[in-house]
């Protein structure tokens, strides 16, 4: 009995468990509950003050007769005028790029192709950008992507790419869609290299790697645009990076996108609204503000692997965009978040209580044998 | 577009939510729109899987506990007013209201109350006494795999050998209020909510 007390007085020195712990993880629960930084990031932010515009009317109640009025004329305005002016436009700007790219691949010498595919890509966007009406304010255009590099941005909405192809031309990369996207691909294949993979295709991370080296190492390929997250974020913060396109050990151009929501909030919640009631909602908006800045060129430095560049490249991005700098990956949106993060938090709890591994195994291991073995093994787990 | 027109709070609700929780207005406003955005199914309930949507409360090993301690026995849906409820536990305690002579009926922030909302964590099958298994499942969910068997009961049968002074073996709340005396439970429960 005696040798039983000692080793229960051991017991007690080393694992300090008390009732009270579970404040801890309460009151962080409830916190997170009560505001957590991850669900926020996938709705559209709330605005300070109205903007005239029904679909950000969250919070704001009924003010005034003159404000109701007012906004009575917007939608007026907005919707006719605005909008048909608008989607007309954009139609002949689809329409250009579809005929336009398909005589331009007709063409027998390949230089031509490529004065007139750059000079075809950049009149067809310039419509697409005034459809929108965005404002957009490029900013150190010095450090425009290059050829042979990865471009990479903070994804808000697909309409970024009609942001940074007004000012350069991309190559491409993404999943092959039917309808009318489908053709719009199609497309522009015909005259510029873009890659699109199939479905099937997109899981296979080699293959991605191997398509995207070869692109970049012929240096007379376009610059590919590339959008890390994965998904679309509502421009208050920039969410993980997939290591993927960092991988491959190529100069990548950091570019940060910030709009203004104040005239139209370009977020896309596509779990909300589909791409045409999407762009509808982005016609019938005043304005789409936004500004653009190229960073300066990153390469991957010694001793560095990807997932640490890629950490490196979307901080300066956040940085330079005022968004925040989050770990938390954007595919949260739709998935549930791995057990493997809950397991990291009991692990940090268990060291609270059990210290370090020298400090326990020596006291208990004549009385209790098994239980020596087990924590051993449990701690060599790790 | 018009969807969220139809489930604004009526002032009268505000009111009776502010007598019943402490609340202010604009905190039962910010909060409704949290209930809001977390209620992905736009029926004026939060269900389990709404909870579990926050990856911060996913990832917390006590999540489940905590999202159950929302849900009144048996149910699987809570409306706001139940939300603010549970939410009202972790109102700081003012100055002011340390004073009050408890002639009206108790506080949902009070120490009492906050210390039963943590017994309730413990106590899994509500029946007002925290046994050894129960204390053993909690410890288990805290600590996941990297701790042995043995070593979890030896904690579980020091915590009960210290808190039980009645020897059934289990802690009753009482038992659980006088082991934790000595702690700063208005402080370690309560967060701030944003006015």
């Amino acid at each position: 009995i005696g040798n039983m007390l000692k080793c229960y007085q051991s017991l007690m020195l080393i694992i300090p468990f008390e009732m009270a712990d579970i404040f801890y993880f309460c009151r962080r629960g409830v916190e997170s509950i009560v505001d957590d930084e991850v669900t926020k990031r996938f709705s559209a932010q709330e605005l300070e003050t109205w903007n005239l515009l029904t679909r950000s009317h969250y919070n704001f109640r009924h003010i005034s007769l003159r404000l109701t009025v007012l906004w009575g004329l917007g939608v007026l305005i907005r919707y006719g005028i605005l909008l048909p002016l608008r989607v007309t436009l954009a139609a002949t700007g689809i329409s250009l790029i579809l005929v336009l790219t398909t005589l331009v691949g007709f063409l027998p010498s390949r230089e031509l192709r490529f004065f007139l595919t750059e000079k075809v890509h950049v009149m067809c966007y310039r419509i697409c950008v005034r459809s929108l009406t965005a404002m957009i304010t490029y900013h150190n255009r010095e450090n425009k992507p290059k050829n042979g590099g990865i471009c990479v941005a903070n994804h808000t909405t697909p309409i970024d790419v009609i942001i940074l192809a007004n000012d350069g031309c991309y190559s491409l990369i993404g999943q092959a869609h039917r309808g009318l996207l489908g053709m719009v691909q199609r497309a522009m294949v015909k005259s510029s290299p873009h890659i699109w993979f199939d479905r099937s295709e997109v899981k296979d991370r080699h293959l991605v790697a191997k398509r995207l080296s070869d692109h970049v190492a012929d240096k007379t390929k376009q610059p590919i645009l590339i959008f890390p997250e994965g998904t679309c974020i509502n421009n208050t913060s920039v969410m993980m990076f997939k290591k993927g396109s960092f991988e491959i050990g190529c100069t990548v151009y950091p570019v940060a996108i910030k709009y203004d929501p104040l005239f139209g909030d370009a977020f896309w919640n596509s779990s909300k609204f589909g791409m045409v009631n999407y762009l509808l909602r982005m016609m019938s908006s005043w304005a789409i503000v936004c500004s653009v800045w190229y960073l300066p060129p990153m390469n991957r430095e010694e001793g560095e692997d990807a997932v640490q560049f890629a950490n490196r490249v979307k901080a300066a991005i956040a940085a330079q965009g005022g968004l925040v700098d989050l770990i938390w990956d954007g595919g949260l949106k739709r998935a549930k978040v791995k057990d493997a993060f809950k397991e990291e938090q009991q692990k940090l709890y268990s060291k609270v209580l059990v210290g370090e591994q020298e400090q326990g195994d020596n006291k208990s291991s004549e009385e209790n044998p098994e239980e020596d073995k087990s924590y051993h093994g449990s701690a060599n787990g790790q | 577009m018009g969807s969220r027109a139809s489930t604004l709070l009526r002032e009268e609700e505000i009111e009776e939510i502010k007598k019943e929780t402490g609340f202010s207005h604009s905190q039962i406003t910010r909060l409704y729109s949290r209930f809001t955005s977390l209620d992905k199914g736009e029926n004026g309930t939060l269900s389990r899987e709404d909870f579990q949507r926050i990856p911060e409360l996913a990832i917390n090993p006590l999540g489940d506990r905590i999202i159950n301690a929302f849900f009144p026995e048996g149910e699987d849906q809570v409306n706001f007013r139940g939300f603010m409820r549970t939410l009202a536990h972790f109102r700081p305690i003012e100055d002011n209201e340390k004073n009050k002579n408890a002639a009206a009926s108790e506080p949902l922030n009070s120490r009492t109350n906050k210390l039963l909302f943590a017994f309730r964590l413990y106590d899994l099958d509500r029946d007002d006494k925290i046994s050894r298994d129960e204390l053993l499942q909690v410890l288990r969910m805290m600590v996941g795999v990297n701790i042995s068997d043995e070593q979890l009961g030896s904690i579980a049968d020091r915590t009960i050998q210290e808190a039980d002074t009645n020897g059934d073996n289990s802690i009753s709340f009482n038992e659980f209020i006088k082991v934790l005396e000595k702690v700063d439970v208005e402080q370690k429960m309560s967060i701030r909510f944003l006015h």
